[in-house]
């Protein structure tokens, strides 16, 4: 290790430092001529190529065993492997799953260790690529020809080799599926109240004093233990009264980008009249995110702030039942912001079988039936080339409610990164203890902003 | 002539003893070379997973290192962190509020009910009740640490009782307030350490020779003074073990309070075993978490020692 090469570095005597010097002009002589030699041969392999790799050209033709380092509690990743091995046979699975939390925790050395997984479910990619642990996906990128993806779809997954800045610079990801992030209602509850979807923030204010008012908790939200989902609402607002662009600025770490601002202040000023006004549950802060779901599926609650992910779900055990909104603007007509992310997968830098992963990949993104899984399974818009199709969904069903939102966001360029994304500890360490203090009234929303913002100055230093 | 027999007979019967201390020499050699034979495997299996351990945390906390990529060389900058980083010192404080549940509240109350169960619960009852009593010693912690996050909601059991005896005014999820998650992670420390305390105690007790109880009560003592003159310095030893085994319990706490509350509300309740965990795996700050972690050995030892050193007191006086 080169930590050890620092603490106990060999003297070196006068003689051999020459001789090493000879050497090492030998080897670079040798390595640029390879270089040169293995450029030009890449460079006529990509000029004469004219279709993308075959299956047989990327996975060859004899058994392979991919292994995948997955997110527990995600359905839509298991059923497409499950696809693809179906497809090709030769093609089998040995996977891993965890919680998020524990990937989070695990990818550095997981992706550093000996036996690296060929995929892997990934938290932020900045500190991985900065440790040269990703794959660069940007030989794939063009062999398979994923500039006929969006761009934007593909933004949050680029950065510099060094890892500095998230947006532009070779691609180290790709999304499984592009999930966005909204407002759950129960019709049922809806209607006992009268409620319409709302069209501005005054008349979503207007809606949970209501429900309020006739003895139905406004919004379930969890914030329990290490989850701060105060996030979900809290973001909402700061794109209402801020844009979604400035939070861009600010989870991609652009230059002078703050959390700090007047508008992310008024933001969570408002968040906290939601908590003094009792909108949420009373014990958001002991509640986590399996129990949320769980009031809510047995109608405890009017709303939960949440993700599409969630949109298969509740069209398998609560079909009909369950409505989908963008948190609506801050005055009518106003752009409607979603925190919009890839499901991130990437390919670790030592895998055995990276050719035929990014060939996996490509297929999910660009096969029918996996788009069809990423729909229906994972209830997310399955992303790809702009010219393929969304499989058709059940009309009324939250999935579809939820894919037609994300055409708005898309059109009103709201889509944005999440706050907790923006760098690998700013989640556990800043986030959720702070809007934890705040549901509990211990902390003003300029000292959550402050405490934030310092946090992240101390995570990039 | 017979003179001269007996003096042969001697000599030859020091010869022969002669001969033998001399064999025991290379005898005692191999006994003790046998007994480091057998005990190399466990010291093998403490120097692999103790040892080393320890001494690569020593070197990792001086150095600045996010677990992947080189490390720098800081000194004692990281030791420095820890003492000046008022976050981390109230972790400290409050591994030292957990003493209270996980050492103080146990080993009294168990020393109570112990003392309950020899003199009213014996034979079969008094099997059950001891088994009960360490069924959480068997359950591992992660399971009861979720048990307890259920019986600790907003709708759990212990709220369901307190409504249903007229407290329902007091009800709260008491993980999530940041008032009382502490003592509430405390209580299931209680659970856990009270069955461990009580067995240990009660056998303790039974080693108590039965006749300084009947002379206690030929004097006319009652079941108080006999606790106080005869039961409690008698357990000098046991309660020694129970408060050491406790005080690390509490200082160096991570799974109970990692399930049920993973530190929050807030920080309200962060321990350094769980601020190591973050410090090294969300953080990636190797360096500082293994400083926090020496810092916890050396205050582990400054509790534990004296405690030992006090109950060993004891031992070399009688």
């Amino acid at each position: 290790m080169s930590r050890r090469a620092d603490a106990m570095r060999p003297r070196v005597t006068a003689r051999a430092r020459i001789s090493l010097c000879l050497s090492a002009a030998a080897v670079v002589v040798i390595a640029g001529v390879v270089a040169v030699g293995a450029a030009t041969a890449r460079q006529e392999r990509t000029t004469a190529k004219v279709s993308s790799p075959t299956f047989a050209s990327a996975c060859g033709t004899r058994p392979v065993t991919l292994q995948g380092y997955f997110e527990s509690g995600f359905p839509d990743i298991t059923d497409l492997t499950t696809a693809f091995t179906k497809q090709y046979p030769s093609v089998k699975w040995k996977v891993r799953e965890d919680p998020f939390a524990t990937i989070t925790q695990d990818a550095p050395l997981t992706l550093g260790g000996p036996n690296p997984p060929d995929l892997m479910r990934l938290p932020t990619i900045s500190s991985l690529v900065k440790d040269r642990l990703l794959k660069n996906l940007d030989p794939y990128f063009q062999e398979y020809g994923w500039k006929s993806f969006p761009a934007s779809q593909l933004a949050q997954l680029r950065t510099s080799p060094t890892g500095v800045g998230v947006g532009t610079g070779p691609l180290y990801a790709m999304g499984i599926n592009y999930s966005l992030t909204g407002v759950f209602y129960n019709k049922a509850l809806a209607a006992k109240i009268g409620m319409k979807v709302p069209q501005t923030l005054a008349q979503l204010d207007a809606i949970l004093a209501k429900a309020k008012a006739a003895g139905i908790t406004p919004i379930e939200q969890f914030d329990g233990g290490a989850t701060g989902g105060l996030l979900f609402p809290l973001q909402q607002l700061m794109a209402d009264y801020g844009s979604a662009s400035q939070i861009d600025n600010w989870v991609f770490d652009r230059p002078g980008a703050t959390i700090d601002t007047p508008a992310n202040l008024q933001a969570t000023e408002h968040l906290q009249q939601w908590i003094k006004a009792g909108y949420f549950n009373p014990d958001a802060n002991a509640v986590l995110y399996p129990q949320m779901m769980s009031n809510f599926e047995a109608g405890k609650a009017l709303l939960i702030f949440d993700g599409d992910w969630e949109s298969g779900n509740f069209d398998a055990h609560m079909p009909g039942q369950v409505g989908f909104f963008l948190m609506p603007a801050l005055k009518a007509g106003g752009p409607q912001a979603a925190m919009s992310a890839p499901l991130t997968y990437g390919i670790a830098a030592g895998a055995k079988h990276a050719d035929c992963t990014a060939f996996f990949l490509n297929w999910v993104a660009t096969n029918p039936t996996a788009r069809k899984i990423n729909v229906e399974v994972g209830g997310s818009n399955p992303g790809g080339p702009a010219t393929l199709p969304i499989p058709k969904v059940k009309p009324g069903s939250t999935t579809s409610q939820t894919l037609a939102a994300g055409a708005i966001a898309a059109k009103d360029n709201g889509d944005m990164g999440f706050i907790a994304n923006a760098n690998g500890s700013i989640y556990a360490e800043a986030w959720t203890p702070n809007v934890q203090k705040l549901f509990a009234g211990q902390e003003t929303p300029q000292a959550v902003l402050s405490s934030v913002q310092a946090a992240y100055k101390a995570a990039g230093s | 002539m017979s003179h001269t027999t007996m003096t042969s007979r001697r000599d030859h019967r020091a010869g022969r003893l002669a001969m033998g201390s001399r064999a025991l020499v290379p005898r005692a050699r191999a006994a003790r070379l046998h007994g480091w034979l057998f005990l190399s495997p466990a010291l093998a299996a403490y120097g692999l997973f103790v040892l080393w351990p320890l001494i690569t945390s020593l070197r990792y906390s001086l150095y600045s290192w996010d677990g992947v990529t080189a490390a720098r060389w800081v000194g004692l900058d990281n030791y420095r962190t820890v003492f000046s980083d008022s976050a981390l010192l109230s972790v400290l404080g409050h591994a030292f509020q957990l003493i209270i549940y996980f050492s103080l509240i146990p080993v009294t109350l168990g020393l109570i009910v112990a003392a309950v169960m020899r003199r009213v619960v014996v034979g079969r009852l008094g099997t059950v009740a001891r088994t009960v009593l360490f069924l959480p010693q068997v359950v591992p912690l992660v399971a009861a640490g979720i048990a307890w996050n259920w019986v600790l909601s907003s709708n759990g059991a212990v709220n369901q009782i307190l409504s249903a005896i007229g407290l329902g005014g007091i009800t709260r999820a008491w993980l999530g307030d940041f008032t009382y998650a502490l003592p509430a992670v405390g209580v299931i420390g209680v659970w856990v350490l009270l069955g461990f305390c009580t067995v240990l105690l009660l056998v303790g007790m039974s080693k108590i020779d039965p006749v300084l109880y009947e002379a206690a009560q030929l004097d006319g003592a009652g079941p108080i003074k006999e606790f106080l003159n005869i039961t409690l310095p008698s357990l000098r030893q046991e309660i020694g073990v129970c408060v050491t085994v406790t005080v690390i319990a509490a200082l160096s706490a991570f799974d109970i309070v990692f399930i049920a509350t993973s530190g929050g509300p807030g920080d309200a309740t962060m321990v350094p075993g769980l601020e190591i965990y973050q410090l090294a795996f969300y953080n990636r700050e190797v360096g500082l978490a293994s400083a926090l972690a020496v810092v916890l050995m050396l205050l582990v030892l400054v509790c534990v020692l004296p405690i030992q050193w006090f109950v060993n007191r004891g031992d070399v006086r009688a």
